[in-house]
């Protein structure tokens, strides 16, 4: 299994071993000397890690998260990464997203609709980085669209909801035509199902062509 | 569309125009803007230019949302409210109405219904006139209500989305409207939610004078009025958490949860077989 990114580390919290990132405390995880639990049963991309996927993470990378609701996994990429500008149309969950961004000087929340980056781009530098967990319809759509912040080399980290797509259809076939959709621009170097974390959840690792 | 940065031409002391370009700015394609800001002299260095990204967003993200939920979820409850009081005006001033027409013609009907059929006349008397003229304001009426519930059709799902997925807009927007808004309604027990509406009740419960109401506006909903009488504790009771659930979703976290509508039907098809057990 390829090493956790510099700034994550496998830790005993509370009994129990698991990834943990150094930073503020955000939802009533649980913590010790300064690290806190990054539990991948609440975090699609702390479930890819938790799986041993290659993401490519090395630390300190400029990320641009798609769909960070609450906060609660960008709070993490945030601790381990360098500029981390976070995404999220809602306004609700966007709430805790400012807490998180409190304690995290180099975390940008943007109320910003993913689909049109446009309202963002003259805000949102190159990055190293694509992060994408949106539980909206047409996530391949999204992903494409926001290739363009992505640097040549850099990685598309993707978290596909099958039931955003299509309640009815089996995951599987959801998970193929976004794949296929997506391969118009990306080359996909990997992808796992995200279970036992996740259920109907696939992990995309990505890069641009 | 300019291809520049949030901070062209700033001041950078200008807290007030930089939070503005954050929320409404827009650009083209992206570049590499804490190099640009640093060339056009906006900040001294790197790190100066993100404190400051972070003091801006951290602002405009705050103002933004703020205005949002508080924009939403009250244009929703005014227009539910507005909604049903049009309604209930209609079917009063369409009472007067036909007691009115009555008294000029044997025949006259009753109702907004019957207002639409008068509204279309030619008055030739001038008491015709005034009778006329009040049932083209009922029709009137009566199609601003059909507007309005139009509007609550579209607001309902971006305020709720899952209450509504659930309720149905009109029902969700009447559920969010007497708790007084979202947030309140989700801070509600489900048991609350399952008598909002029947107040009344309630209150003669409360006295001493009554059994427990059973369910209050959610009666409306098919889950409870299309389950035998017997039965209708149990539907009301399954329906009411179920609402709750949704509605502390939609206000804590926006996700959309599709299997909470599988969950309820299987819920209610479970009370209503017990029906067909005793049959």
């Amino acid at each position: 299994m390829r090493d956790l990114p510099h700034g994550v580390e496998r830790r005993t919290i509370d009994g129990a071993e698991g990834l943990a990132t150094q930073g503020e405390p955000v939802y009533g995880e649980p913590e010790s000397d300064g690290w806190r639990r990054w539990d991948p049963h609440r975090s699609k991309l702390g479930a890819m890690l938790e799986l041993g996927m290659d993401t490519g993470l090395d630390g300190g990378e400029r990320v641009l998260y798609l769909g960070a609701a609450a906060g609660t996994t960008v709070s993490h990429v945030a601790d381990f990464s360098g500029p981390t500008y976070a995404v999220e149309f809602a306004p609700r969950p966007i709430r805790d997203l400012l807490d998180a961004a409190e304690s995290r000087d180099r975390l940008f929340p943007l109320l910003k609709d993913a689909r049109k980056p446009e309202t963002y781009a003259h805000v949102v530098e190159p990055v190293d980085v694509l992060v994408q967990d949106v539980a909206t319809r047409g996530q391949a759509d999204v992903a494409l669209a926001n290739r363009q912040f992505l640097a040549d080399e850099g990685r598309l980290l993707l978290a596909v909801k099958a039931r955003s797509e299509d309640v009815t259809a089996d995951p599987e076939d959801v998970f193929d035509d976004v794949v296929t959709d997506l391969e118009s621009d990306y080359e996909v170097l990997e992808r796992e199902r995200l279970e036992p974390f996740h259920a109907d959840h696939l992990g995309v690792v990505a890069r641009p062509r | 569309m300019t291809d520049e940065g949030w901070f062209a031409g700033l001041d950078p002391e200008d807290h007030g125009a930089a939070v503005t370009r954050i929320r409404e700015g827009q650009a083209e394609t992206s570049a590499d803007w804490p190099r640009v800001a640093v060339e056009q002299g906006f900040a001294g260095n790197r790190d100066e230019y993100y404190d400051r990204l972070h003091e801006v967003t951290v602002a405009a993200a705050r103002e933004a949302a703020g205005e949002r939920e508080r924009a939403a979820d009250r244009q929703l409850v005014h227009a539910v409210r507005a909604m049903d009081d049009c309604r209930e005006q209609a079917n009063e001033l369409a009472e007067r109405l036909s007691e009115w027409a009555g008294s000029l013609d044997d025949d006259a009907g009753t109702g907004v219904d019957y207002a639409r059929e008068l509204a279309a006349q030619d008055p030739e008397t001038p008491g015709d006139r005034r009778v006329v003229s009040l049932a083209r304001r009922v029709v009137g009426l009566d199609e601003e209500a059909d507007d309005l519930e139009r509007f609550v059709e579209t607001t309902a799902p971006e305020v709720a989305p899952n209450l509504t997925m659930l309720a149905g807009p009109v029902l969700a927007a009447r559920l969010i409207s007497l708790a007084g808004g979202l947030e309140s309604l989700a801070k509600k027990p489900s048991g609350t939610v399952q008598v909002l509406g029947a107040e009344d009740a309630l209150f003669a419960h409360l006295r001493g004078d009554a059994p427990s109401p059973k369910h209050g506006l959610i009666y409306t909903h098919e889950a409870v009025h299309g389950t035998r009488p017997e039965d209708r504790g149990s539907a009301s009771r399954a329906l009411a958490g179920k609402l709750s659930i949704a509605a502390r979703i939609d206000h804590y976290s926006g996700d959309r949860r599709p299997d909470l509508q599988a969950e309820l039907d299987e819920r209610i098809a479970a009370i209503q077989a017990r029906g067909d057990d005793d049959a």
